[in-house]
Protein backbone atom coordinates (compact mmCIF):
# COMPACT_ATOMS: atom_id res chain seq x y z
CA UNK A 1 0.00 0.00 0.00
CA UNK A 2 2.62 2.47 1.10
CA UNK A 3 4.71 1.75 -1.95
CA UNK A 4 1.92 2.60 -4.35
CA UNK A 5 1.07 5.79 -2.55
CA UNK A 6 4.66 6.96 -2.65
CA UNK A 7 5.19 5.99 -6.27
CA UNK A 8 2.01 7.03 -7.95
CA UNK A 9 2.55 10.77 -7.41
CA UNK A 10 6.00 10.35 -8.91
CA UNK A 11 4.53 8.78 -12.02
CA UNK A 12 1.87 11.41 -12.23
CA UNK A 13 4.39 14.15 -11.73
CA UNK A 14 6.64 13.00 -14.53
CA UNK A 15 5.58 14.15 -18.02
CA UNK A 16 3.47 11.69 -19.99
CA UNK A 17 6.01 11.49 -22.80
CA UNK A 18 8.57 10.14 -20.42
CA UNK A 19 6.21 7.69 -18.79
CA UNK A 20 5.19 6.14 -22.07
CA UNK A 21 8.28 4.82 -23.83
CA UNK A 22 9.37 2.35 -21.13
CA UNK A 23 5.86 0.91 -21.11
CA UNK A 24 5.87 0.54 -24.86
CA UNK A 25 9.29 -1.01 -24.97
CA UNK A 26 8.13 -3.37 -22.27
CA UNK A 27 5.10 -4.34 -24.27
CA UNK A 28 7.22 -4.65 -27.41
CA UNK A 29 9.67 -6.86 -25.53
CA UNK A 30 6.82 -8.94 -24.19
CA UNK A 31 5.28 -9.36 -27.62
CA UNK A 32 8.55 -10.21 -29.33
CA UNK A 33 9.42 -12.53 -26.50
CA UNK A 34 6.02 -14.18 -26.87
CA UNK A 35 6.53 -14.51 -30.58
CA UNK A 36 10.01 -15.93 -30.14
CA UNK A 37 8.75 -18.37 -27.53
CA UNK A 38 5.96 -19.39 -29.91
CA UNK A 39 8.41 -19.91 -32.77
CA UNK A 40 10.65 -21.88 -30.45
CA UNK A 41 7.74 -24.12 -29.41
CA UNK A 42 6.97 -24.67 -33.05
CA UNK A 43 10.53 -25.85 -33.62
CA UNK A 44 10.44 -28.46 -30.85
CA UNK A 45 8.55 -31.08 -32.83
CA UNK A 46 10.58 -30.86 -36.06
CA UNK A 47 13.83 -31.01 -34.08
CA UNK A 48 12.52 -33.97 -32.12
CA UNK A 49 11.60 -35.76 -35.35
CA UNK A 50 14.98 -34.95 -36.86
CA UNK A 51 16.67 -36.32 -33.76
CA UNK A 52 14.59 -39.48 -33.92
CA UNK A 53 15.43 -39.84 -37.60
CA UNK A 54 19.17 -39.49 -36.93
CA UNK A 55 18.92 -41.87 -33.97
CA UNK A 56 17.03 -44.46 -36.02
CA UNK A 57 19.63 -44.27 -38.76
CA UNK A 58 22.55 -44.55 -36.35
CA UNK A 59 21.08 -47.59 -34.68
CA UNK A 60 20.12 -49.07 -38.07
CA UNK A 61 16.49 -49.61 -37.27
CA UNK A 62 15.63 -49.51 -40.95
CA UNK A 63 17.50 -50.11 -44.19
CA UNK A 64 19.08 -47.10 -45.89
CA UNK A 65 16.78 -47.64 -48.89
CA UNK A 66 13.79 -47.10 -46.63
CA UNK A 67 15.20 -44.39 -44.42
CA UNK A 68 18.18 -42.45 -45.78
CA UNK A 69 20.31 -40.63 -43.20
CA UNK A 70 19.55 -36.90 -42.90
CA UNK A 71 23.12 -36.18 -43.87
CA UNK A 72 22.74 -38.06 -47.17
CA UNK A 73 19.61 -36.04 -47.97
CA UNK A 74 21.49 -32.84 -47.23
CA UNK A 75 24.41 -33.92 -49.42
CA UNK A 76 22.10 -34.87 -52.33
CA UNK A 77 20.41 -31.52 -52.00
CA UNK A 78 23.76 -29.75 -52.11
CA UNK A 79 25.03 -31.83 -55.04
CA UNK A 80 21.88 -31.25 -57.05
CA UNK A 81 22.10 -27.55 -56.33
CA UNK A 82 25.76 -27.28 -57.25
CA UNK A 83 25.31 -29.20 -60.50
CA UNK A 84 22.42 -26.92 -61.41
CA UNK A 85 20.01 -29.85 -61.91
CA UNK A 86 17.78 -28.69 -59.12
CA UNK A 87 17.47 -25.13 -60.42
CA UNK A 88 16.74 -26.24 -63.98
CA UNK A 89 14.06 -28.69 -62.85
CA UNK A 90 12.44 -26.13 -60.55
CA UNK A 91 12.53 -23.61 -63.36
CA UNK A 92 10.78 -26.02 -65.73
CA UNK A 93 8.08 -26.78 -63.18
CA UNK A 94 7.57 -23.12 -62.37
CA UNK A 95 7.33 -22.11 -66.01
CA UNK A 96 4.64 -24.76 -66.50
CA UNK A 97 2.75 -23.31 -63.55
CA UNK A 98 3.24 -19.79 -64.89
CA UNK A 99 1.92 -20.46 -68.37
CA UNK A 100 -0.99 -22.55 -67.17
CA UNK A 101 -1.95 -19.96 -64.57
CA UNK A 102 -1.82 -17.22 -67.17
CA UNK A 103 -4.06 -19.10 -69.60
CA UNK A 104 -6.30 -20.47 -66.87
CA UNK A 105 -6.81 -17.17 -65.08
CA UNK A 106 -7.59 -15.29 -68.32
CA UNK A 107 -10.04 -17.95 -69.44
CA UNK A 108 -11.58 -18.24 -65.99
CA UNK A 109 -12.06 -14.48 -65.57
CA UNK A 110 -13.65 -14.18 -69.02
CA UNK A 111 -15.94 -17.14 -68.42
CA UNK A 112 -16.84 -15.99 -64.92
CA UNK A 113 -17.49 -12.47 -66.18
CA UNK A 114 -19.76 -13.76 -68.94
CA UNK A 115 -21.61 -16.01 -66.48
CA UNK A 116 -22.00 -13.21 -63.99
CA UNK A 117 -23.06 -10.47 -66.40
CA UNK A 118 -25.30 -12.21 -68.93
CA UNK A 119 -28.33 -14.05 -67.68
CA UNK A 120 -28.85 -15.74 -71.04
CA UNK A 121 -25.27 -16.98 -71.24
CA UNK A 122 -25.62 -18.28 -67.70
CA UNK A 123 -28.81 -20.17 -68.54
CA UNK A 124 -27.13 -21.92 -71.45
CA UNK A 125 -23.65 -22.55 -70.13
CA UNK A 126 -23.83 -22.78 -66.35
CA UNK A 127 -25.44 -26.25 -66.07
CA UNK A 128 -22.83 -27.78 -68.37
CA UNK A 129 -20.02 -25.93 -66.61
CA UNK A 130 -21.31 -27.04 -63.24
CA UNK A 131 -21.36 -30.70 -64.25
CA UNK A 132 -17.93 -30.54 -65.89
CA UNK A 133 -16.42 -28.75 -62.90
CA UNK A 134 -17.53 -31.55 -60.60
CA UNK A 135 -15.14 -34.00 -62.24
CA UNK A 136 -11.77 -34.14 -60.57
CA UNK A 137 -8.97 -32.93 -62.87
CA UNK A 138 -7.30 -36.29 -62.41
CA UNK A 139 -10.30 -37.90 -64.13
CA UNK A 140 -9.69 -36.03 -67.37
CA UNK A 141 -6.05 -36.93 -67.64
CA UNK A 142 -6.41 -40.27 -69.50
CA UNK A 143 -8.58 -38.56 -72.09
CA UNK A 144 -6.09 -35.70 -72.38
CA UNK A 145 -3.23 -38.18 -72.79
CA UNK A 146 -5.03 -39.91 -75.65
CA UNK A 147 -5.62 -36.66 -77.48
CA UNK A 148 -2.50 -34.71 -76.60
CA UNK A 149 0.11 -37.38 -75.96
CA UNK A 150 2.37 -37.07 -72.94
CA UNK A 151 4.24 -33.97 -74.06
CA UNK A 152 4.20 -30.41 -72.86
CA UNK A 153 0.67 -29.87 -74.20
CA UNK A 154 -0.69 -32.43 -71.73
CA UNK A 155 0.89 -30.69 -68.77
CA UNK A 156 -0.27 -27.25 -69.77
CA UNK A 157 -3.80 -28.50 -70.53
CA UNK A 158 -4.17 -30.47 -67.30
CA UNK A 159 -2.83 -27.67 -65.11
CA UNK A 160 -4.86 -25.02 -66.92
CA UNK A 161 -8.01 -27.06 -66.33
CA UNK A 162 -7.21 -27.06 -62.63
CA UNK A 163 -6.92 -23.25 -62.62
CA UNK A 164 -9.98 -22.43 -64.73
CA UNK A 165 -12.60 -23.97 -62.45
CA UNK A 166 -11.92 -22.12 -59.18
CA UNK A 167 -11.22 -18.83 -60.95
CA UNK A 168 -14.47 -19.05 -62.91
CA UNK A 169 -16.54 -20.03 -59.88
CA UNK A 170 -15.13 -17.27 -57.68
CA UNK A 171 -15.38 -14.57 -60.36
CA UNK A 172 -18.97 -15.53 -60.97
CA UNK A 173 -19.76 -15.56 -57.25
CA UNK A 174 -18.00 -12.24 -56.76
CA UNK A 175 -20.13 -10.66 -59.45
CA UNK A 176 -23.32 -12.27 -58.20
CA UNK A 177 -22.66 -10.77 -54.75
CA UNK A 178 -22.11 -7.20 -55.95
CA UNK A 179 -24.49 -4.94 -54.03
CA UNK A 180 -27.34 -3.85 -56.27
CA UNK A 181 -26.85 -0.28 -55.07
CA UNK A 182 -23.50 -0.01 -56.82
CA UNK A 183 -25.02 -0.97 -60.14
CA UNK A 184 -27.87 1.47 -59.62
CA UNK A 185 -25.43 4.29 -58.95
CA UNK A 186 -23.60 3.37 -62.15
CA UNK A 187 -26.91 3.55 -63.99
CA UNK A 188 -27.64 6.96 -62.50
CA UNK A 189 -24.28 8.18 -63.79
CA UNK A 190 -25.15 6.67 -67.19
CA UNK A 191 -22.05 4.54 -67.36
CA UNK A 192 -21.56 2.65 -70.60
CA UNK A 193 -21.41 -1.15 -70.46
CA UNK A 194 -17.59 -1.09 -70.65
CA UNK A 195 -17.47 1.47 -67.84
CA UNK A 196 -19.76 -0.62 -65.67
CA UNK A 197 -17.55 -3.67 -66.17
CA UNK A 198 -14.28 -1.79 -65.72
CA UNK A 199 -15.20 0.59 -62.91
CA UNK A 200 -17.87 -1.26 -60.95
CA UNK A 201 -18.01 -4.98 -61.65
CA UNK A 202 -14.31 -5.84 -61.74
CA UNK A 203 -13.24 -3.79 -58.69
CA UNK A 204 -16.17 -5.11 -56.64
CA UNK A 205 -15.52 -8.69 -57.69
CA UNK A 206 -11.76 -8.41 -57.27
CA UNK A 207 -11.43 -9.88 -53.76
CA UNK A 208 -13.48 -12.95 -54.67
CA UNK A 209 -11.66 -13.18 -57.97
CA UNK A 210 -8.35 -13.11 -56.22
CA UNK A 211 -9.35 -15.80 -53.78
CA UNK A 212 -10.23 -17.85 -56.87
CA UNK A 213 -6.78 -17.13 -58.28
CA UNK A 214 -5.18 -18.27 -55.03
CA UNK A 215 -7.19 -21.51 -55.01
CA UNK A 216 -6.43 -21.95 -58.70
CA UNK A 217 -2.68 -21.60 -58.34
CA UNK A 218 -2.65 -24.00 -55.39
CA UNK A 219 -4.69 -26.50 -57.44
CA UNK A 220 -2.28 -25.97 -60.31
CA UNK A 221 0.60 -26.86 -58.04
CA UNK A 222 -1.20 -30.04 -56.98
CA UNK A 223 -1.92 -31.09 -60.57
CA UNK A 224 1.56 -30.18 -61.74
CA UNK A 225 3.16 -32.59 -59.30
CA UNK A 226 0.66 -35.28 -60.30
CA UNK A 227 1.23 -34.86 -64.03
CA UNK A 228 4.98 -34.76 -63.60
CA UNK A 229 4.90 -37.95 -61.57
CA UNK A 230 2.67 -39.64 -64.14
CA UNK A 231 4.39 -38.68 -67.37
CA UNK A 232 7.41 -36.45 -67.56
CA UNK A 233 11.07 -36.37 -68.44
CA UNK A 234 11.94 -33.20 -66.58
CA UNK A 235 10.67 -31.11 -63.72
CA UNK A 236 10.65 -31.53 -59.99
CA UNK A 237 8.16 -34.43 -60.09
CA UNK A 238 10.36 -36.27 -62.53
CA UNK A 239 13.30 -35.89 -60.16
CA UNK A 240 11.28 -37.84 -57.60
CA UNK A 241 10.24 -40.56 -60.06
CA UNK A 242 13.88 -40.91 -61.02
CA UNK A 243 14.96 -41.24 -57.40
CA UNK A 244 12.20 -43.77 -56.81
CA UNK A 245 13.35 -45.88 -59.76
CA UNK A 246 16.96 -45.81 -58.61
CA UNK A 247 15.75 -46.70 -55.11
CA UNK A 248 17.46 -43.54 -53.89
CA UNK A 249 15.08 -42.31 -51.28
CA UNK A 250 17.29 -39.31 -50.55
CA UNK A 251 16.30 -37.89 -53.96
CA UNK A 252 12.64 -38.49 -53.15
CA UNK A 253 13.00 -36.68 -49.83
CA UNK A 254 14.81 -33.81 -51.54
CA UNK A 255 11.88 -33.61 -53.97
CA UNK A 256 9.39 -33.48 -51.11
CA UNK A 257 11.36 -30.74 -49.37
CA UNK A 258 11.57 -28.66 -52.53
CA UNK A 259 7.89 -29.14 -53.30
CA UNK A 260 7.04 -28.10 -49.76
CA UNK A 261 9.27 -25.02 -49.98
CA UNK A 262 7.83 -23.92 -53.32
CA UNK A 263 4.34 -24.49 -51.90
CA UNK A 264 5.11 -22.30 -48.88
CA UNK A 265 6.60 -19.56 -51.06
CA UNK A 266 3.66 -19.63 -53.49
CA UNK A 267 1.19 -19.49 -50.62
CA UNK A 268 2.99 -16.62 -48.88
CA UNK A 269 3.34 -14.64 -52.10
CA UNK A 270 -0.33 -15.02 -52.92
CA UNK A 271 -1.39 -14.16 -49.36
CA UNK A 272 0.81 -11.08 -49.45
CA UNK A 273 -0.74 -10.00 -52.76
CA UNK A 274 -4.21 -10.64 -51.40
CA UNK A 275 -3.42 -8.59 -48.30
CA UNK A 276 -2.19 -5.71 -50.46
CA UNK A 277 -5.33 -5.96 -52.51
CA UNK A 278 -7.57 -5.81 -49.48
CA UNK A 279 -5.57 -2.91 -48.12
CA UNK A 280 -6.27 -1.08 -51.35
CA UNK A 281 -9.91 -1.95 -51.04
CA UNK A 282 -10.26 -0.57 -47.54
CA UNK A 283 -8.56 2.61 -48.64
CA UNK A 284 -10.85 2.94 -51.60
CA UNK A 285 -14.14 2.77 -49.79
CA UNK B 1 -42.58 -7.75 -76.14
CA UNK B 2 -39.04 -8.57 -77.07
CA UNK B 3 -40.17 -12.11 -77.90
CA UNK B 4 -42.50 -10.84 -80.55
CA UNK B 5 -39.85 -8.56 -82.01
CA UNK B 6 -37.44 -11.47 -82.18
CA UNK B 7 -39.92 -13.88 -83.75
CA UNK B 8 -40.46 -11.57 -86.71
CA UNK B 9 -36.98 -12.18 -87.95
CA UNK B 10 -36.72 -15.21 -90.30
CA UNK B 11 -33.98 -16.71 -88.15
CA UNK B 12 -35.70 -15.88 -84.85
CA UNK B 13 -35.31 -19.44 -83.64
CA UNK B 14 -31.54 -19.01 -83.61
CA UNK B 15 -31.81 -16.22 -81.08
CA UNK B 16 -30.74 -17.29 -77.58
CA UNK B 17 -33.99 -15.95 -76.12
CA UNK B 18 -36.07 -18.24 -78.36
CA UNK B 19 -35.42 -21.31 -76.21
CA UNK B 20 -37.72 -21.74 -73.22
CA UNK B 21 -35.89 -20.94 -70.00
CA UNK B 22 -36.14 -24.39 -68.52
CA UNK B 23 -34.56 -26.08 -71.52
CA UNK B 24 -31.63 -23.71 -71.93
CA UNK B 25 -29.28 -25.74 -69.78
CA UNK B 26 -29.81 -28.77 -72.00
CA UNK B 27 -28.91 -27.06 -75.26
CA UNK B 28 -25.13 -27.48 -75.05
CA UNK B 29 -25.17 -31.14 -73.95
CA UNK B 30 -27.75 -31.92 -76.64
CA UNK B 31 -25.67 -30.20 -79.31
CA UNK B 32 -22.56 -32.08 -78.23
CA UNK B 33 -24.37 -35.41 -78.36
CA UNK B 34 -25.80 -34.53 -81.75
CA UNK B 35 -22.34 -33.64 -83.02
CA UNK B 36 -20.97 -36.91 -81.71
CA UNK B 37 -23.78 -38.87 -83.33
CA UNK B 38 -23.46 -36.99 -86.62
CA UNK B 39 -19.73 -37.68 -86.76
CA UNK B 40 -20.61 -41.37 -87.19
CA UNK B 41 -23.71 -41.06 -89.23
CA UNK B 42 -21.84 -39.10 -91.88
CA UNK B 43 -18.37 -40.65 -91.45
CA UNK B 44 -16.54 -37.46 -90.70
CA UNK B 45 -13.49 -39.21 -89.39
CA UNK B 46 -11.89 -42.64 -89.59
CA UNK B 47 -9.93 -42.14 -86.39
CA UNK B 48 -10.10 -45.04 -83.99
CA UNK B 49 -10.39 -42.45 -81.25
CA UNK B 50 -13.89 -41.61 -82.31
CA UNK B 51 -16.10 -44.32 -80.90
CA UNK B 52 -19.89 -44.34 -81.21
CA UNK B 53 -22.02 -43.76 -78.13
CA UNK B 54 -23.52 -47.21 -78.63
CA UNK B 55 -20.09 -48.77 -78.25
CA UNK B 56 -19.55 -47.10 -74.90
CA UNK B 57 -22.91 -48.47 -73.82
CA UNK B 58 -22.04 -51.96 -75.08
CA UNK B 59 -18.75 -51.87 -73.23
CA UNK B 60 -20.58 -50.82 -70.10
CA UNK B 61 -22.98 -53.77 -70.49
CA UNK B 62 -20.20 -56.24 -71.24
CA UNK B 63 -18.03 -55.15 -68.33
CA UNK B 64 -20.94 -55.05 -65.96
CA UNK B 65 -22.23 -58.52 -66.87
CA UNK B 66 -18.73 -59.99 -66.61
CA UNK B 67 -18.47 -58.36 -63.19
CA UNK B 68 -15.24 -56.57 -64.10
CA UNK B 69 -16.83 -53.18 -63.67
CA UNK B 70 -18.27 -54.00 -60.27
CA UNK B 71 -15.00 -55.45 -59.01
CA UNK B 72 -13.22 -52.29 -60.05
CA UNK B 73 -15.86 -50.02 -58.56
CA UNK B 74 -15.97 -52.00 -55.34
CA UNK B 75 -12.18 -51.96 -54.99
CA UNK B 76 -12.02 -48.21 -55.59
CA UNK B 77 -14.88 -47.35 -53.27
CA UNK B 78 -13.63 -49.60 -50.51
CA UNK B 79 -10.19 -48.03 -50.41
CA UNK B 80 -11.68 -44.58 -50.85
CA UNK B 81 -13.93 -45.03 -47.83
CA UNK B 82 -11.25 -46.77 -45.74
CA UNK B 83 -8.79 -43.94 -46.34
CA UNK B 84 -11.49 -41.34 -45.81
CA UNK B 85 -12.57 -42.92 -42.52
CA UNK B 86 -9.06 -43.18 -41.11
CA UNK B 87 -8.01 -39.73 -42.26
CA UNK B 88 -11.19 -38.07 -41.02
CA UNK B 89 -11.08 -39.77 -37.63
CA UNK B 90 -7.46 -38.86 -36.99
CA UNK B 91 -8.09 -35.38 -38.38
CA UNK B 92 -11.03 -34.81 -36.03
CA UNK B 93 -9.05 -35.94 -33.00
CA UNK B 94 -5.94 -33.93 -33.83
CA UNK B 95 -7.95 -30.89 -34.89
CA UNK B 96 -9.98 -30.96 -31.67
CA UNK B 97 -6.86 -31.37 -29.55
CA UNK B 98 -5.15 -28.44 -31.30
CA UNK B 99 -8.26 -26.32 -31.04
CA UNK B 100 -8.70 -26.91 -27.32
CA UNK B 101 -5.08 -26.57 -26.23
CA UNK B 102 -2.91 -23.56 -26.96
CA UNK B 103 0.16 -25.51 -25.94
CA UNK B 104 -0.47 -28.29 -28.46
CA UNK B 105 -1.22 -25.69 -31.11
CA UNK B 106 2.15 -24.07 -30.48
CA UNK B 107 3.90 -27.43 -30.57
CA UNK B 108 2.25 -29.07 -33.56
CA UNK B 109 0.63 -26.24 -35.50
CA UNK B 110 3.68 -24.87 -37.36
CA UNK B 111 4.82 -28.35 -38.42
CA UNK B 112 1.34 -29.20 -39.65
CA UNK B 113 1.05 -25.94 -41.56
CA UNK B 114 4.35 -26.62 -43.29
CA UNK B 115 3.46 -30.20 -44.17
CA UNK B 116 0.13 -28.99 -45.54
CA UNK B 117 1.97 -26.99 -48.19
CA UNK B 118 3.55 -30.11 -49.65
CA UNK B 119 1.54 -30.91 -52.73
CA UNK B 120 -0.42 -34.07 -51.92
CA UNK B 121 0.86 -36.27 -54.71
CA UNK B 122 4.46 -35.60 -53.73
CA UNK B 123 3.96 -38.13 -50.94
CA UNK B 124 3.29 -40.94 -53.39
CA UNK B 125 6.91 -41.86 -54.24
CA UNK B 126 7.77 -41.94 -50.54
CA UNK B 127 4.67 -43.92 -49.61
CA UNK B 128 5.29 -46.39 -52.42
CA UNK B 129 8.81 -47.01 -51.11
CA UNK B 130 7.51 -47.59 -47.62
CA UNK B 131 4.26 -49.45 -48.24
CA UNK B 132 4.70 -50.92 -51.73
CA UNK B 133 2.16 -50.58 -54.52
CA UNK B 134 -0.75 -52.42 -52.92
CA UNK B 135 -3.79 -51.44 -50.94
CA UNK B 136 -1.82 -50.49 -47.84
CA UNK B 137 0.02 -47.75 -49.72
CA UNK B 138 -3.18 -46.45 -51.31
CA UNK B 139 -5.11 -46.36 -48.05
CA UNK B 140 -2.19 -44.62 -46.33
CA UNK B 141 -2.14 -42.00 -49.07
CA UNK B 142 -5.91 -41.53 -48.99
CA UNK B 143 -5.84 -41.08 -45.23
CA UNK B 144 -3.30 -38.32 -45.69
CA UNK B 145 -5.49 -36.71 -48.35
CA UNK B 146 -8.52 -36.75 -46.03
CA UNK B 147 -6.56 -35.77 -42.92
CA UNK B 148 -5.46 -32.26 -43.87
CA UNK B 149 -8.80 -30.61 -44.68
CA UNK B 150 -10.44 -32.17 -41.61
CA UNK B 151 -7.71 -31.16 -39.18
CA UNK B 152 -7.57 -27.57 -40.43
CA UNK B 153 -11.30 -27.00 -40.50
CA UNK B 154 -11.90 -28.66 -37.14
CA UNK B 155 -9.22 -26.46 -35.62
CA UNK B 156 -10.63 -23.33 -37.26
CA UNK B 157 -14.14 -24.25 -36.22
CA UNK B 158 -13.25 -24.65 -32.57
CA UNK B 159 -11.10 -21.53 -32.50
CA UNK B 160 -13.76 -19.36 -34.05
CA UNK B 161 -16.45 -20.19 -31.48
CA UNK B 162 -17.52 -16.74 -30.24
CA UNK B 163 -16.05 -16.14 -26.75
CA UNK B 164 -19.36 -14.58 -25.63
CA UNK B 165 -21.03 -17.97 -26.02
CA UNK B 166 -18.48 -19.60 -23.75
CA UNK B 167 -18.76 -16.76 -21.24
CA UNK B 168 -22.52 -17.13 -21.22
CA UNK B 169 -22.13 -20.85 -20.62
CA UNK B 170 -19.78 -20.13 -17.71
CA UNK B 171 -22.30 -17.74 -16.26
CA UNK B 172 -24.85 -20.55 -16.37
CA UNK B 173 -22.36 -22.66 -14.46
CA UNK B 174 -21.76 -25.25 -17.18
CA UNK B 175 -19.03 -27.74 -16.48
CA UNK B 176 -16.16 -28.12 -18.97
CA UNK B 177 -17.66 -31.19 -20.64
CA UNK B 178 -21.03 -29.45 -20.85
CA UNK B 179 -19.45 -26.43 -22.49
CA UNK B 180 -17.77 -28.70 -24.99
CA UNK B 181 -20.89 -30.66 -25.80
CA UNK B 182 -23.48 -27.90 -25.74
CA UNK B 183 -21.54 -24.84 -26.89
CA UNK B 184 -18.28 -25.62 -28.64
CA UNK B 185 -19.43 -28.63 -30.64
CA UNK B 186 -22.61 -27.10 -32.09
CA UNK B 187 -20.82 -23.84 -32.90
CA UNK B 188 -17.90 -25.61 -34.56
CA UNK B 189 -20.00 -28.16 -36.42
CA UNK B 190 -20.51 -26.25 -39.69
CA UNK B 191 -16.78 -25.71 -40.09
CA UNK B 192 -16.04 -29.31 -39.15
CA UNK B 193 -18.49 -30.37 -41.80
CA UNK B 194 -16.79 -28.25 -44.41
CA UNK B 195 -13.63 -30.16 -43.58
CA UNK B 196 -15.28 -33.57 -43.82
CA UNK B 197 -16.92 -32.56 -47.08
CA UNK B 198 -13.61 -31.43 -48.55
CA UNK B 199 -12.04 -34.64 -47.29
CA UNK B 200 -14.63 -36.67 -49.19
CA UNK B 201 -13.87 -34.80 -52.41
CA UNK B 202 -10.11 -34.96 -51.91
CA UNK B 203 -10.22 -38.65 -51.04
CA UNK B 204 -11.97 -39.44 -54.31
CA UNK B 205 -9.50 -37.35 -56.28
CA UNK B 206 -6.66 -39.05 -54.44
CA UNK B 207 -8.16 -42.51 -55.04
CA UNK B 208 -7.96 -41.95 -58.77
CA UNK B 209 -4.52 -40.42 -58.55
CA UNK B 210 -3.22 -43.27 -56.42
CA UNK B 211 -4.64 -45.82 -58.84
CA UNK B 212 -2.90 -44.16 -61.77
CA UNK B 213 0.43 -43.82 -60.02
CA UNK B 214 0.46 -47.08 -58.05
CA UNK B 215 -0.75 -49.37 -60.77
CA UNK B 216 -1.57 -52.65 -59.17
CA UNK B 217 -4.82 -54.41 -58.35
CA UNK B 218 -8.27 -53.45 -59.52
CA UNK B 219 -9.96 -50.08 -59.54
CA UNK B 220 -11.64 -47.48 -61.70
CA UNK B 221 -8.31 -45.74 -62.15
CA UNK B 222 -6.81 -48.98 -63.47
CA UNK B 223 -9.73 -49.32 -65.88
CA UNK B 224 -8.91 -45.87 -67.20
CA UNK B 225 -5.20 -46.65 -67.39
CA UNK B 226 -5.91 -49.84 -69.33
CA UNK B 227 -8.12 -47.99 -71.76
CA UNK B 228 -5.55 -45.27 -72.25
CA UNK B 229 -2.68 -47.68 -72.85
CA UNK B 230 -4.60 -49.64 -75.48
CA UNK B 231 -6.32 -46.58 -76.95
CA UNK B 232 -9.73 -48.01 -76.08
CA UNK B 233 -11.77 -44.85 -76.08
CA UNK B 234 -14.87 -46.66 -74.91
CA UNK B 235 -13.07 -47.74 -71.73
CA UNK B 236 -11.80 -44.24 -71.09
CA UNK B 237 -15.15 -42.58 -71.64
CA UNK B 238 -16.93 -45.15 -69.51
CA UNK B 239 -14.34 -44.64 -66.79
CA UNK B 240 -14.78 -40.87 -66.84
CA UNK B 241 -18.55 -41.18 -66.64
CA UNK B 242 -18.23 -43.49 -63.63
CA UNK B 243 -15.73 -41.15 -61.96
CA UNK B 244 -18.22 -38.31 -62.39
CA UNK B 245 -21.16 -40.35 -61.16
CA UNK B 246 -19.33 -41.51 -58.04
CA UNK B 247 -18.23 -37.94 -57.36
CA UNK B 248 -21.82 -36.75 -57.67
CA UNK B 249 -23.12 -39.53 -55.45
CA UNK B 250 -20.56 -38.78 -52.74
CA UNK B 251 -21.37 -35.08 -52.94
CA UNK B 252 -25.06 -35.73 -52.71
CA UNK B 253 -24.75 -38.05 -49.73
CA UNK B 254 -22.52 -35.56 -47.93
CA UNK B 255 -24.86 -32.63 -48.56
CA UNK B 256 -27.91 -34.64 -47.39
CA UNK B 257 -26.05 -35.67 -44.29
CA UNK B 258 -24.95 -32.12 -43.63
CA UNK B 259 -28.45 -30.75 -44.13
CA UNK B 260 -29.76 -33.30 -41.64
CA UNK B 261 -27.16 -32.68 -38.98
CA UNK B 262 -27.36 -28.91 -39.30
CA UNK B 263 -31.15 -28.83 -39.60
CA UNK B 264 -31.47 -26.78 -36.43
CA UNK B 265 -29.57 -23.94 -38.09
CA UNK B 266 -31.88 -23.79 -41.06
CA UNK B 267 -34.35 -21.18 -39.86
CA UNK B 268 -31.94 -18.75 -38.34
CA UNK B 269 -29.93 -18.48 -41.55
CA UNK B 270 -33.03 -18.28 -43.68
CA UNK B 271 -34.19 -15.21 -41.78
CA UNK B 272 -31.20 -13.10 -42.74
Amino acid sequence: MSVTTTESPAVLASPLQLARPPQETLRWLKETGGRLALAATGLILPLLLLGLWQYAVEHQWLAVQILPPPQLVWESLRDLWQSGDLQSNIQISLSRIGWSSLIGISAGVLLGLALGVSRTFRAYVYPTFHVVSQFPVVGWIPLLIIFLGIGEALKIAAITLAVVVPVTVQTYKGIANIPRVLLEVARVYRYSFAQVIWRVVLPAALPALFSGVRQGVMQAWLSLVFVELLASSEGIGYLMVWGRQLLQLDLVVVGIIIIGLVGVVLDLALRWLEGRLQGWRRAAF
Amino acid sequence: MSDIAVSRHPLWWLHPAAVPKRLRGWVIPALLLLLWWAAFRFNWSDSALLVPISKVWQTAERLSSSGELWTALYASLRRDLAGFAIGTLVGLLVGAALGLSRLLEGLVGPTLNTLKQISLFAWIPLISMWFGLGDAAKVAFLSLAAFFPVVLNTFEGIRSVPPELIEAARVFGYRRDQILRRVVLPAALPSIFTGVYLALIYAWLATLGAEYLLTSGAGIGNLLTDGREHFWMDYVLLGIVIVGLVGFALNWIASRFEARLLRWRGHSTAQF
